[in-house]
């Protein structure tokens, strides 16, 4: 490789890291005032209001406000572990959208093993929320870890057994080729079970009402979340929000075709439209649910994960690998 | 589930919740001894909201304690007010006029109404539903509107007096009410929609927090409470006072006494509240709100004592006057400490997350039992 093309290389990581970065921020803005808007909305309350024209200012303002903030660190806390929770509750999440396909421009790279990569960095985003709880040396933290990993070992399985199925489908692993080969009928029509199972698994992933159960307020105050303040907060805050967006990205690749989708007025932007489309209204729907359904009980949510989604997306997966084979 | 490993203290945890925690609703402090996510044992710790209000009651005149009254139960306090007012006109022998008995039934109606929808928005915030308390708060809002308008107060109404009312009300007034209650009606639906029919809210209502008959008579439960186990018990119709024997009305009774059957009877109490205020306005009689009093009371020696249905039980007023202008004694008995003190024996084994459910099931305020 000679010089110039190394160069390249070397700036398209540096500006697709500064993007993603950038990007996440931003899309803890949006969705932050987006999902405060809904939620006034479907309380028949008007929402931030106040900062800015309808109060698009406020989530900015938040944001520097936590930041100007001290992070509190309690006296019996793990004083390191502490602190460095938050970043590793922000890293997995923020990691797999190098692998997303946006459009078929808009990705920064294309893996072979993609899916994989994304779901197995995305099962990190346990840990950070286990330390951040257990650290706190907060009995209510505790808890809250715990159900945590729990939760997200009972609901990793379901979303890979509905990411297998696809995969088998497609014949790839490759998440631009899972895009590929939808170009013709999105996998939501042959697999909409399988949507279902990912939804409700996708929903419990990223720990969204009614499975908010690691940080159940009216429970546990606030859960892993109960001593953190100012900056931590926040990271975690954006941690959720991007965890959010990278289980409806993951969604729409897998099942709701991608970037397809009728041509726009603008052919350049067209698929990186449909797909940005595709994901938000995924996660109007989270938000949806979200400020409808009061929370399951721990041992209600584990029953639903092994007792119908594991065996659900099971012969999800037995019947699509018998469909492939014939 | 088995507690077998939890004998071992090793295993168990001490959790104190509250006395500041969302779920506590006031200023409850419970010790739970927790073996993982479930409950072994439940301490309650009380007197956090003191305001020694029986106390105050031996320091100041007869007539100066009904500003008391709706302190004690903040969320209810027109019941409190009546059952004194009660008190006084037995010990005073005073004739109280018709309208003014029909005043006193809006507005305690009103007033069961607005702390009913109350309970129904703070114990689905417990579940962890957090839209349905703005619809709830957006009713009640109504209901105490027009509470402010009748008594000039919108919390702590300064309404009952011995020997009536504090202030009349008018044509649009009434009007007012009217529209209340034709606006409450058409809110059922949606209560039924986003509520009772949802699955999730069923899931964890259904069959929790079980309480028998008998039960909740060894514990000297009142109210919907006990209702909902079935026992129909209430003050309104077993002993009917200030002319609630001229109403018809039900006593909505629950089955199993579990959550669900505590939420179906409240919400069947407000459609009954709607019934009760819907005849004293179509009868309501013209003539003074207030009778004359003397200026200055001073009961005859004895023990006095009244009953009325507050929001939460019964809630009862005993005092002993020794003829002088200050009560000798006075002592309330409301409901809130006859149905908080289920919760030991209701929580053994339960989950912690049951366990918020069931506490919220009780409608407690928790300054009521601490007064």
């Amino acid at each position: 490789m000679d010089n110039s093309a190394m160069d390249i290389d070397v700036l398209r990581i540096v500006c697709s890291v500064v993007l993603v970065a950038a990007f996440v921020f931003a899309n803890a803005t949006v969705m932050g005032y987006l999902e405060r808007k809904l939620a006034g909305r479907f309380q028949r309350r008007l929402g931030p209001m106040e900062v800015g024209w309808h109060g698009i200012l406020q989530m900015p303002v938040d944001g520097i406000k936590l930041l100007a903030k001290r992070m509190v660190v309690p006296q019996q806390a793990e004083g390191l572990v502490f602190r460095l929770a938050p970043v590793i509750s922000l890293s997995p999440v923020l990691l797999p959208l190098i692998a997303i396909p946006f459009s078929p421009a808009l990705q920064v790279v294309d893996m072979p093993a993609g899916l994989i990569f994304v779901l197995a960095i995305e099962a990190f985003g346990t840990i950070g929320v286990f330390l951040a709880g257990w650290s706190a040396n907060n009995k209510y933290a505790m808890i809250g870890a715990m159900r945590s990993v729990a939760q997200n070992i009972a609901y990793e399985i379901p979303i890979l057994l509905v990411a297998l199925a696809v995969a088998l489908k497609a014949g790839s692993f490759s998440l631009a080729e899972i895009v590929l080969s939808q170009a013709a009928l999105w996998f939501v029509a042959l697999q909409p079970f399988g949507f279902l199972i990912y939804l409700v698994a996708g929903l419990s992933e990223c720990n969204r009402a009614p499975f908010d159960l690691p940080e159940a307020e009216s429970e546990l105050t606030a859960g892993y979340l109960t001593e953190y303040s100012g900056i931590g907060f926040s990271l975690f805050m954006i941690a959720e929000y991007t965890h959010m967006f990278t289980i409806c990205c993951l969604a729409t690749v897998l099942f709701l075709g991608g970037w397809h989708g009728p041509a726009l007025p603008w052919p350049a932007y067209s698929s990186a439209i449909w797909f940005f489309m595709k994901a938000y209204g995924l996660m109007f729907v989270m938000v949806w649910v979200r400020w409808t359904f009061p929370r399951v009980r721990y041992d209600q949510l584990m029953k639903f994960a092994w007792k119908y989604l594991i065996p659900f997306a099971l012969v999800n997966l037995l019947i699509t690998a018998l469909v492939v084979c014939i | 589930m088995t507690i077998s490993a939890a004998e071992s203290p090793h295993y168990r945890m001490h959790l104190n919740l509250g006395p500041q925690h969302p779920s506590t609703h006031g200023v409850l402090h419970l010790e739970l001894e927790m073996y993982g996510e479930y409950v072994l044992g439940i301490e309650t710790v009380l007197g956090y909201g003191h305001r020694m209000h029986e106390k105050t009651a031996e320091r100041r005149s007869w007539q100066a304690f009904f500003a008391n009254t709706p302190r004690i139960d903040y969320a209810c306090g027109l019941p409190h007010g009546h059952c004194y007012a009660l008190l006084l006109e037995e010990a005073l022998q005073i004739e109280v006029p018709e309208r003014a008995l029909s005043l006193r039934i809006v507005s305690s109606e009103l007033n069961r109404i607005a702390s009913h929808l109350l309970w129904v928005g703070a114990f689905l915030l417990d579940l962890g539903a957090f839209t349905p308390i703005l619809y709830c708060f957006d009713d009640r809002e109504q209901a105490v509107d027009i509470l402010e308008h009748m008594t000039g107060s919108r919390l702590t109404h300064p309404y009952m007096c011995a020997g009536g009312v504090t202030g009349d009300i008018d044509e649009e007034t009434v009007l007012k009410i009217r529209a209340f209650i034709r606006r409450m009606r058409s809110r059922f639906s949606i209560y039924e929609r986003l509520v009772t029919n949802n699955v999730i809210f069923v899931m964890r209502t259904r069959g929790i927090g079980v309480i028998t008959p008998e039960l909740a008579r060894a514990y000297g439960a009142t109210g919907p409470v006990l209702r909902a186990s079935g026992v129909a018990c209430d003050i309104r119709t077993v002993a009917p006072y200030g002319g609630y024997g001229r109403y018809t009305f039900d006593v909505p009774l629950g089955a199993s006494g579990d959550c669900l059957d505590r939420y179906r009877v409240r919400m069947a109490e407000i459609r009954q509240s709607l019934a009760i205020i819907e005849q004293a306005l179509d009868r309501l009689p013209g003539g003074p709100v207030r009778a004359a009093v003397p200026r200055k009371i001073a009961p005859p020696p004895g023990e006095y004592s009244s009953s009325v249905e507050g929001a939460r039980g019964h809630v009862t007023y005993w005092a002993v006057s020794d003829g002088s202008e200050i009560p000798y004694r006075l002592k309330i008995r409301s409901a809130c400490m006859g149905n908080l003190s289920l919760l030991p024996e209701l929580c053994r084994g339960m989950l912690l997350a049951d366990l918020i459910a069931t506490l919220g099931s009780l409608d407690l305020v928790i300054p009521e039992i601490d007064r």
